[in-house]
């Protein structure tokens, strides 16, 4: 049972790694459409799913955003990936199954995982 | 949308582009009826504007001339019989209220609110959100407010640990609230 308290514990947490945080300029962002298209289609427990992800092998380099409609809606839930130094890799149909591969492989070791890329897609 | 909890994550983007910093987000359970309301602070829509926001071919966003969210929160309320009701002025922001039949067939499930309303935060981490479900009597309150007085003002609410801590002290809630309403039946 969750109350208001735990969260100070939380904000201990956190201020212990605020500096971790801070100090690398170079973050990994992992960018999920979030308009009508990418909800109906299943986006939310995808964005979650990379939150739960990210919090359990604790990589403080990634920031996960929201944005609109990407623009190919029928290949919703889309996620894009920008790695600093890289081009955009543009994950389509996604689904909460798929998210532990996409943090293991492409966040974590520098790998994208092409079959779930628009470029398998098409 | 398969849950009233996805319209409403769909729906509160719009309040986010009209940059509100304040949002009211309400969900009221009597009996058949399902009401949920979303009112934000804001720039609002003029008159004109808000006549014509139930068409899907009616957008502000300039890279494409299609807009659904509303429209297809409209077809879902009224195919239960139900209805969406918005007010606005400019300056002066909107109210959207959509009201569900729960006894009729095709009336979605009301769904993860609490995943809902983290996602919301996680992507408006500076928003001041108040969300509130009453159930046949009984009433759950959160608000923002609550979460930065433990937090501090350090501390974002996207950051993964407080967001995914946000969804599940919510769906905890929901599960009591839940309960009770089976207790009463």
């Amino acid at each position: 049972m969750k109350s208001l308290a735990d969260l100070k514990a939380i904000r201990d947490r956190m201020q212990q790694q605020m500096n971790l945080r801070d100090t690398e300029g170079d973050h990994i962002r992992v960018v999920v459409g979030m308009a009508t298209c990418g909800i109906a289609a299943g986006a939310r427990p995808v964005l979650t799913a990379f939150l739960e992800e990210i919090e359990k092998r604790e990589l403080k380099n990634v920031a996960v955003t929201q944005t609109g409609c990407i623009g190919v809606c029928r290949l919703e839930p889309i996620v894009e990936v920008y790695v600093p130094g890289q081009e955009k890799v543009t994950y389509v149909k996604m689904t909460p199954d798929k998210v532990p591969t996409v943090v293991s492989e492409h966040l974590v070791n520098g790998r994208v995982v092409s079959d779930y890329t628009i470029g398998a897609a098409e | 949308m398969k849950e009233i909890a996805l319209h409403a994550l769909d729906i509160i983007q719009n309040s986010l582009a009209a940059e509100a910093s304040r949002l009211q987000i309400t969900l009221d359970e009597a009996g058949d009826e399902i009401t949920f309301t979303v009112a934000d602070n804001g720039r609002g829509m003029s008159p004109e504007l808000l006549a014509r926001v139930s068409d899907p071919f009616t957008t502000t966003r300039t890279t494409r001339k299609m807009g659904l969210g509303i429209p297809l929160l409209r077809m879902a309320a009224e195919q239960t019989g139900g209805w969406v009701h918005l007010e606005s002025a400019l300056g002066a922001g909107t109210t959207l209220t959509a009201r569900f039949h729960s006894n009729h067939i095709d009336c979605p499930p009301v769904g993860d609110m609490g995943e809902t309303i983290s996602l919301v935060l996680q992507g408006s981490p500076e928003i001041e959100l108040r969300y509130t479900h009453r159930l046949n009597g009984q009433l759950f309150f959160f608000d923002t407010a609550q979460v930065r007085a433990q937090l501090g003002d350090g501390i974002s609410l996207a950051l993964p640990e407080v967001t995914l801590w946000i969804r599940e002290y919510l769906q905890e809630q929901e599960t009591i609230l839940n309960g009770q309403k089976g207790m009463n039946l």
